[in-house]
């Protein structure tokens, strides 16, 4: 396995204790320079990216991005499934089962929106415009320490 | 044998077995099959996926498909309840709502937590999977700060956080849709595979709508969001009591609303407030000026239109 190989080689190296790949599973996420999601960006990963993580602590991964850059990610964000990102490629071809990889855009999907804007059954017109507001850490900093809100951990 | 009534039959075999409870029975059924030539090795290996895959549909939805969903699911709401097209009190409730939703126990979603104001008086809010939240004016109505505003916004985000709108799906849906999705992992979805996906994806969407906005989430869901906007208002240093000040207010309100909205989806705002007394010690509730007045100069407005 190239995952157990993996671990056993950083443990060899004695520099991580513990380590395995695991992919991102939300569209995009920063990747923080401390366990926090108001802690200051050092990268940007998405949807499928694959990233080596530590031992998880209260809900944190330690991680080294494929450049090597390294934070934090929520584990929200992380899957211990593989993402396979291109049409065409089966479970089976990868030789591998359901379990270990899930294949992104499967089932209800983009393709499943689509038809229902092509029916006129559904109008999402609003709801893009309701995805498009975004917030982000600087704004909820300043928001916070304006309105008095103590520094609360998370 | 024509292929489609084989595969008619096979599929209600194995749900048969399924129903039974019985995961070994249904592999036997189909290596049988195989064995007896009935089905090709091509299909039964297929067979083999599909089997597996109806026993997953108890495990969750991926976050991609509960992002689908929830935007499917705001889409269908906002077809009875319009959005409010004020830029300023939307980007404030986005705001509030997602200084909040960074404190969660699921800071992220596929698409994100986003917020937006309802043009109805009726008092009520929703929460799509994947974190779409959606607040009427009425419901603003019985907020008087931003505090208030931020243990509705929190109530909503732990009902994501919890997936409860999914679990509102019934679980026959999901067992046709993973079907589907099962036989055709391997390429884009024909237009009969697309069509038998949309029509599951739709009643699911209905699933959720229907909860939301009708027969509501169970007593207990809503007394667990509840005791878990509580934890969240606290990590993020708002006062906890203002629920409880908002859920009084809520109760003042709904007995004049004659059991329209939040009183026909929700347990009675005074049980829930009862249900809180022994998670929030000081309910003495003192709104910081700061976050009033903000709150007040954006949402004042809106509160008293029409």
């Amino acid at each position: 396995m190239k995952v157990r190989s993996l671990v056993v080689l950083l443990v060899l190296s004695g520099s991580v204790a513990l380590a395995a790949s695991m992919s991102v599973q939300v569209q995009k996420s920063k990747v923080r320079a401390t366990p926090s999601q108001l802690g200051r960006a050092v990268a940007t990963v998405e949807y499928g990216d694959m990233v080596q993580a530590g031992q998880e602590q209260n809900g944190w991964y330690p991680v080294t991005t494929a450049d090597g850059i390294k934070g934090w990610l929520h584990e929200s964000v992380l899957s211990e499934k593989q993402i396979a990102m291109r049409a065409g490629v089966t479970d089976t071809a990868v030789g591998v089962s359901n379990d270990e990889v899930a294949l992104a855009g499967k089932g209800f999907n983009e393709q499943v929106e689509a038809k229902l804007k092509a029916d006129g059954t559904l109008d999402f017109t609003w709801v893009d415009r309701m995805a498009a507001y975004n917030v982000d850490p600087e704004e909820i900093l300043t928001f916070r320490s304006q309105g008095h809100l103590p520094g609360g951990d998370q | 044998m024509n292929e489609r009534l084989l595969s008619i039959l096979v599929t209600a075999l194995l749900a048969l077995m399924l129903f039974s409870g019985c995961s070994e029975v249904s592999e036997i059924g189909t290596k049988f099959a195989r064995d007896a030539g009935m089905i090709s090795s091509d299909q039964a290996d297929s067979l083999t996926r599909s089997t597996k895959a109806i026993e997953k549909t108890q495990q969750e939805l991926t976050p991609e498909q509960e992002h689908y969903i929830g935007r499917a699911v705001t889409a269908k709401v906002f077809q009875s309840y319009p959005p409010l097209d004020r830029p300023q009190a939307n980007a404030y409730l986005n705001l509030l709502g997602q200084s909040l939703a960074v404190f969660s126990d699921r800071p992220e979603t596929f698409g994100g937590y986003h917020f937006l104001l309802l043009d109805s008086d009726e008092v009520n809010a929703f929460a799509a999977p994947g974190g779409l939240i959606l607040v009427t004016r009425g419901m603003l109505r019985c907020c008087e700060s931003e505090d208030e505003l931020a243990a509705v916004l929190a109530h909503e985000i732990c009902h994501v956080e919890m997936k409860h709108g999914l679990r509102s799906i019934k679980q026959g849906r999901l067992t046709e849709a993973f079907t589907v999705i099962a036989a055709e992992s391997a390429k884009q979805l024909g237009s009969e595979e697309l069509a038998s996906l949309t029509r599951e994806f739709e009643a699911s969407v209905g699933d959720v709508v229907m909860t939301l906005t009708t027969s509501g989430y169970s007593r207990t869901q809503e007394r667990d969001a509840d005791a878990a906007a509580v934890e969240l208002l606290r990590r993020a240093g708002y006062p906890e009591a203002a629920m409880i000040t908002m859920l009084q207010r809520m109760d003042e309100r709904l007995a004049d609303a004659g059991g329209l909205g939040f009183a026909k989806t929700h347990p009675s705002a005074k049980s829930r407030e009862n249900a809180l007394r022994s998670t929030v010690t000081n309910t003495v509730f003192v709104p910081d000026a700061v976050r009033r007045e903000r709150f007040s100069a954006v949402m004042r407005p809106i509160m008293v239109g029409g």
